[in-house]
């Protein structure tokens, strides 16, 4: 049901995918906090960027997404730079929930105005990412009202009110509660079943473990070891990887 | 101090009575300065909002003009504006000297920096608070603006009130431009100024508790407004 709605005056025809970052540097004050990046997101899948805090996480995902510019190195989305068609058809959620003063309802119409669809269709997305998210009961309470877990499955069910074909997730659970935090683990599942590509950015353990695909860990702004979730927890190949997992920590 | 009790006396019998003088006063008063705030709205709220959202060249620059711009004496606003509007002046030819329209004039000159100012302030925190999760949505910059503007509605209402301030209290633009004709362009403010002058302290001492009245009136109002909306968490 999450694909509903794709609008046909968006350019679809594109390839999105590989996504491919190339040696990507970014620098501020001449200090080196993404020190050439590389790596692949392929389509339909659900990676996680791992690493400690400091590694260049948050960064790389802006800078996948769009909102940072580098300073070095480029990404390229199916082989090509990005441009406003494939920059419509990403999402993404911060760490912390940025929602507008307005109502939960009026926060996913807001995203849902941004693409064309017919009036109709609108109700019923809106409808249905409300209660993807559980929050019905509370579609006419004031966003910035909700608790930290509901602001945060509001801020997700607005994401995919854009219909993304690839979602960014920041530390989407980094400050909630068990039960929130799996609320949200149980929306991405069902967003990447629905056929969305997910890079989520995390630096808990557990987290990655339920939910990853494949496993790319950062450490000092590059990817230290990338690999297959099942073998990078199984057998991790660097030292950094071997030091995080074992509960060490990786500065 | 037997004066003053009495002007008090007179002042309240004044009010009391509904005398009609009076109140053509003070809705004159109100029409000008409402809709001179209006109009301030219009031009200064994109305007602070432009400022506030996006980098540009010359945009420091531009702070700091509303900034100064706040503060500009009235009476050289009108001295200008007469300078314009007098028949020999450039705009001589649309006879607006001495009208309610040329008092509607001075004030949007006077309150628009005001509420530029303010708004750019709200807009710019607003901004640094959105600009990353609009971006992400892929909203335009129309859009960014707009959103801006509704979300931050709420604080801007006191901008508003800011200007509405500055616009009823003044006294030295509008009785330049306005003349201070009796059923024309007499307004609370140049009415005060001239019954003083003229020794008629219980009328002046009316419309001076009339216009202190409003003010507490309109700030009242606004402040329970805000304050349901923080309730809401929409301010």
């Amino acid at each position: 049901m999450l694909e509903l709605g794709l609008g046909a005056a968006l350019d679809c025809t594109r390839v999105m995918f590989p996504l491919r970052a190339e040696q990507l540097v970014y620098e501020v004050r001449g200090r080196r906090l993404v020190d050439g990046l590389s790596l692949t997101v392929d389509g339909g899948s659900l990676q996680v960027i791992l690493g400690p805090n400091g590694a260049g996480k948050s960064l790389s995902l802006r800078l996948l997404h769009g909102l940072l510019r580098p300073t070095g190195g480029r990404v390229l989305w199916g082989g090509r730079e990005a441009d406003s068609g494939v920059r419509r058809r990403q999402a993404m959620v911060f760490q912390r929930p940025v929602l507008l003063r307005r109502s939960a309802a009026a926060n996913i119409r807001y995203a849902l105005g941004l693409r064309p669809l017919p009036r109709e269709m609108r109700r019923q997305r809106l409808d249905e990412l409300l209660a993807l998210a559980g929050l019905e009961s509370l579609a006419h309470q004031p966003a910035r009202k909700l608790s930290g877990g509901e602001q945060q499955r509001l801020a997700l069910a607005r994401a995919l009110a854009l219909s993304p074909e690839i979602l960014f997730l920041d530390e989407p659970t980094a400050s909630l509660d068990p039960a929130s935090t799996l609320a949200i683990e149980a929306l991405i599942r069902q967003a990447h079943g629905g056929g969305t590509t997910v890079v989520l950015v995390t630096h808990d353990l557990g987290q990655a473990r339920r939910l990853a695909e494949q496993v790319v860990f950062l450490h000092r702004g590059r990817v230290a070891e990338s690999a297959p979730a099942g073998r990078f927890f199984e057998a991790p190949a660097s030292p950094e990887a071997q030091a995080f997992l074992a509960g060490r920590i990786v500065v | 101090m037997q004066d003053f009790a009495d002007a008090f006396a007179l002042a309240w019998q004044l009010i009391r009575s509904g005398d009609p003088d009076l109140w053509a006063i003070v809705l004159l008063s109100l029409q000008v300065s409402l809709s001179a705030v209006a109009l301030a709205c219009l031009i200064g709220l994109p305007l602070g909002a432009v400022v506030g959202a996006f980098r540009f060249p010359g945009r420091g620059l531009l702070g700091v003009v509303f900034n100064a711009l706040m503060g500009l004496p009235p009476v050289v606003v009108g001295l200008m504006l007469y300078l314009l509007l007098s028949r020999a002046g450039p705009l001589g030819e649309l006879g607006l000297l001495y009208t309610p329209s040329a008092m509607v004039l001075a004030q949007t000159v006077l309150v628009t920096p005001i509420v530029a100012a303010l708004c750019r302030q709200v807009v710019e925190d607003l901004h640094h608070e959105y600009d990353e999760q609009l971006r992400s949505l892929g909203v335009g910059r129309l859009g960014t603006l707009t959103t801006l503007l509704w979300d931050a509605r709420y604080s801007l209402l006191t901008t508003a009130l800011a200007g509405f301030g500055r616009a009823i209290a003044e006294v030295g633009a509008v009785i330049i431009v306005g003349g201070n004709i009796n059923h024309v362009t007499r307004v609370m403010t140049t009415t005060i100024a001239l019954e003083t002058s003229k020794g008629n302290l219980a009328l002046a001492l009316a419309l001076g508790l009339i216009l202190i009245s409003l003010a507490l009136i309109v700030n009242g109002a606004v402040m329970g407004l805000r304050h349901t909306a923080r309730g809401a968490a929409y301010a």
